[in-house]
């Protein structure tokens, strides 16, 4: 059977795993959010909300490269350690 | 007691996808992942997870994606889990991997109900999670068989005048071993429903309300927020049926035993500019009423009783 396969090759494109397929996300944001480590009590809410996982489970360090500034992390803070700051011009 | 902290740290969702700000399916594969691992193969339904998965020869997605017609959900995947069983049979498969529907509230109450109904007739060993909208978010916001009545969609300018169908109902009387609702406001219960789900053998139905930012009119900031409150104004009930009994968890579960108080109604469509023109128009407090009252006999079918402290 799998002589049979590599003499028929692969019928249908097939997509790769990678991160960034959409490209650097980040730029997409309007508004960033940003962290005060004092009030961070490491609850792993931003972590478990984040729809994009650019927030890391150690330390909730938010990959900037990545993050679309949806702001749910900042509504989910329950310490309020997460603010939304508006992004300046380059 | 599973917690926040025993979850797995690897993500199969990349970061980086053509999801929308704030969108309710990524962080649902996300969570689904976690609680399935790498040994799964997942077949999406055409729906807007057809998009957010990136464009060739990209992918999101770290797993074996397969993306299938709307209206075949239950037939592909009565395909792949005889397809994985004869390779485990043969020894090329080491352990028999998961499958995984991942299909919208087109492709489950309107498109593909015959083919998952065909499929948990079958007694497929897979697990199909419905992310319910409420809409064809990915066409432009149409309505379905899912959207609630008041609610305004391309389809519907003035609000849908009918109630939704009760497709997990419709899945009980299937008679398969497992069937739930979930939420996103309540992650750990959706987490140990996947788990749960992946450990019994046959169909397992999940469903689970998905607000879209942009289809329901709200910041994307709040899709957490209008998830929960979802739940606690009974627009949203969480229960869980294994072998025919039904057993209410998280918010709901408060609600029914009567430990929090259910929030109106008005309270959750207030939060969403999909029920704004209808809650404005004289018909409003009728379409209130409508939908308070669908909460109550919801409740009843499932509960036998609605409490009179809810």
């Amino acid at each position: 059977m799998k002589e049979d396969s590599e003499e028929v090759g692969y019928m249908t494109s097939v997509s790769r795993p990678v991160k960034g397929c959409a490209g650097d996300t980040g730029e997409w944001r309007v508004f960033r959010p940003v962290k005060d480590e004092e009030k961070c009590n490491n609850c792993l809410l931003c972590w478990i909300f984040c729809p994009e996982a650019t927030i890391s489970k150690d330390g909730q360090e938010i990959d900037y490269q990545y993050c679309k500034g949806c702001g749910i992390c900042a509504v989910e803070c329950p310490t309020g350690a997460i603010t939304m700051v508006k992004e300046e011009k380059q | 007691m599973v917690s926040f902290k025993d979850l797995p740290e690897e993500e199969l969702f990349l970061a980086g996808s053509t999801a929308c700000q704030g969108c309710p399916s990524s962080l649902a594969l996300r969570i689904a992942f976690k609680a399935l691992g790498s040994n799964t193969i997942l077949i999406v339904v055409a729906s807007c997870t057809s998009v957010l998965q990136g464009s060739y020869p990209l992918s999101a997605i770290n797993l074996p994606l397969m993306n299938v017609a709307f209206a075949t959900g239950g037939a592909s995947a009565s395909g792949v889990a005889a397809g994985v069983k004869a390779l485990v049979k043969r020894g090329e498969l080491a352990e028999e991997p998961t499958v995984l529907v991942w299909a919208g509230d087109g492709g489950t109450y309107d498109i593909g109900i015959q083919s998952l109904s065909g499929a948990a007739e079958r007694e497929t060993d897979f697990i199909y999670v419905c992310y319910n909208n409420e809409m064809y978010s990915n066409t432009g916001t149409q309505r379905s068989g899912a959207t609630p009545l008041g609610a305004w969609t391309t389809t519907t300018p003035g609000g849908k005048v009918q109630h939704r169908k009760d497709i997990a109902q419709i899945m009980i009387a299937h008679r398969i071993p497992y069937v739930a609702t979930a939420s996103l406001a309540y992650p750990l219960d959706f987490y140990q429903k996947m788990q749960k789900a992946k450990g019994i053998r046959g169909t397992k139905y999940i469903e689970m309300l998905a607000p879209c930012p942009p289809g329901w009119k709200f910041p994307s900031a709040q899709m957490i927020e209008v998830s929960r409150l979802a739940v606690q104004s009974g627009m949203w009930l969480l229960y869980e049926n294994e072998d025919g009994e039904t057993r209410f968890t998280g918010g709901t579960k408060r609600i029914i035993e009567g430990k929090v108080k259910k929030k109106p109604v008005k309270d959750y469509l207030e939060m969403q500019g999909r029920f704004r023109q209808v809650l404005a128009s004289p018909e409003g407090q009728e379409a209130e009423d409508l939908l308070e009252e669908q909460v109550s006999d919801s409740i009843r079918r499932l509960h036998g009783w609605v409490p009179e402290y809810i």
